[in-house]
């Protein structure tokens, strides 16, 4: 299991990196779909099969489709990996760069001083603990996202109503 | 904790050797079944079809996968030839990934995973990357209308196919495919479930993207769609991939409301006397046939409809059938449990 879970790890670490630093947006979200189909394999790998395969469903094969989607509708071409390039020049780096580092640093602490899972401590999480808890103890937290769902939903409707019978 | 004894080498090897006879007999089904359609379709509409390679033309399969072969496989220079390359292979090995949690007996299986339903709406989603790569890296105008088209309708119908599906998990209590079709072992779910069998089937249709909802390939608008710049193997793959995904979807059709390999029940009635012999295989075998059958008819028999109207069908019908489908079953089941459920 270690094995498989660096392997994803790296793999989720140098295509996130490639999904920043590529000129050509539908490489970067090709790199980005990598990424969380290997985000999903450490899911699986730590004891959470559902968590991984709602990932997949979710963000790998519904929302980086519409990504993909809009770019195609675009119709981008060669002047946008110019300014791409432009846009991503070294310098620009280095505040984002710093911020992360700062973010990096608070990570690698809270690691170090404890919250450290050993493979034996990880159990298995099923559908139905998941959904105990979610329809349980954050019912509120559902209902709110819900409503949230519902406005963005109105607010589609609103755009693309048709106005030739008003 | 894992010690390689020989007793589990043995058992690995066989569990290795079983998951490559299943994936070269779904390849070998999908090449086969080109042949059958063409057969069939000429039967139906009074033809002949490929009949001369061979008893009755069943060597076409093998002359065309030599033509393929050895066509030259040529990338358009204007192509982006990475993606160009991966869009088939995503195309024909994501819904032969599914195939890892299809329970043919219930020894035959690769494996069964506790979230398989998940995974096969997940591989489903990925294979939509098949089109939309392929549409996009061969740039050109009918490629990318092909690849545009094709992600709106399959997000569409994968939308309510996943929810029409979850009547089946909650009357199984489920996700795992072995325990859905256990849970039918008194009567199958198409049954309580006929709303969502007839949503899902016009769903795996759409995502298999097979007449009458083959659209983003449609030839009078849009040459051959996604797939007019490839040839050879590559649009092979494609091919391939296309029928992989009907025998998918029969097989998927059958475990999900049609008892998988178990043998007739209905309504806690079994129909197959116990004194009578009991093949899983055959079981499963032949009602996948009917439902890959019933696929090639639906092409024979349908005309393609027009885009919006298979958009429209998609949000304004099958979306609401799909949710009211899951209020009844959640209903009926909180009606029919003996204890008032608590938390």
């Amino acid at each position: 299991m270690e094995f498989e879970f660096y392997l994803s790890s790296a793999i989720t670490l140098f295509a996130t990196i490639r999904t920043i630093t590529n000129t050509n947006p539908v490489h970067g979200l090709l790199y980005l779909i990598v990424s969380l189909i290997a985000v999903a394999m450490i899911f699986f790998i730590i004891g959470a099969p559902f968590v991984g395969a709602l990932e997949i469903v979710v963000y790998a094969g519904t929302i980086m489709v519409l990504f993909m989607f809009v770019i195609m509708m675009l119709n981008l071409g060669k002047d946008v990996v110019k300014q791409e390039q432009q846009w991503t020049a070294p310098d620009l780096w280095l505040g984002p760069g710093l911020l992360s580092l700062a973010l990096l640093l608070q990570l690698l602490y809270a690691i170090s001083t404890g919250g450290f899972h050993t493979a034996a401590g990880i159990t298995n999480i099923d559908v139905h603990q998941v959904s105990t808890t979610l329809y349980g103890a954050y019912l509120l937290c559902v209902e709110l996202a819900s409503l949230l769902l519902l406005a963005a939903l109105v607010a589609a409707y609103h755009l693309g109503r048709t106005t030739e019978n008003e | 904790m894992n010690t390689l004894t020989y007793a589990n080498i043995f058992t690995i090897g066989i569990a290795m050797l079983k998951a490559i006879i299943i994936l070269i007999a779904t390849v070998a089904g999908a090449g086969l079944l080109s042949w059958i359609e063409r057969r069939v379709l000429g039967w139906w509409q009074d033809r002949y079809g490929p009949n001369r390679v061979g008893p009755f033309g069943i060597f076409q399969f093998g002359a065309d996968m030599i033509k393929l072969f050895f066509k030259e496989d040529w990338t358009p220079p204007f192509a982006d030839v990475f993606i160009f390359w991966l869009a088939p292979v995503i195309g024909m090995s994501a819904l032969l990934f599914t195939m890892a949690v299809v329970p043919i007996t219930p020894e035959w299986g690769i494996t069964d995973s506790q979230v398989g339903l998940l995974f096969f709406l997940a591989m489903a989603g990925v294979a939509v990357y098949a089109v939309l790569f392929a549409g996009w890296a061969s740039n050109s105008k009918y490629a990318l209308l092909g690849g545009l088209r094709s992600a709106a309708q399959t997000l569409s119908y994968e939308v309510f196919m996943g929810i029409a599906l979850m009547g089946v998990v909650m009357l199984a209590n489920s996700f795992s495919l072995y325990t859905i079709i256990e849970a039918q072992k008194d009567g199958w779910f198409i049954v309580p479930q006929f709303l969502g069998f007839c949503a899902f089937v016009v769903a795996g249709v759409a995502v298999a993207h097979r007449s009458p909802f083959d659209l983003p390939e449609a030839e009078q608008e849009l040459a051959a769609g996604f797939h007019t710049e490839y040839a050879g193997i590559k649009w092979a793959m494609f091919f391939v991939g296309e029928y992989v995904g009907v025998i998918l979807v029969s097989a998927l059709t059958v475990i999900l409301f049609f008892g998988g390999w178990q043998e007739p029940a209905l309504l806690g009635y079994k129909l197959w006397p116990d004194f009578l012999p009991v093949y899983p295989f055959i079981w499963f075998a032949l009602k996948t046939s009917i439902f890959i059958m019933l696929f090639i008819l639906i092409r024979a028999a349908l005309p393609r409809p027009r885009y919006d109207q298979i958009m429209d069908a998609g949000w304004k019908f099958f979306l609401p059938l799909s949710l009211a489908n899951l209020l009844i079953t959640a209903a009926v089941i909180l009606l029919q449990q003996p204890v008032a459920g608590g938390a």
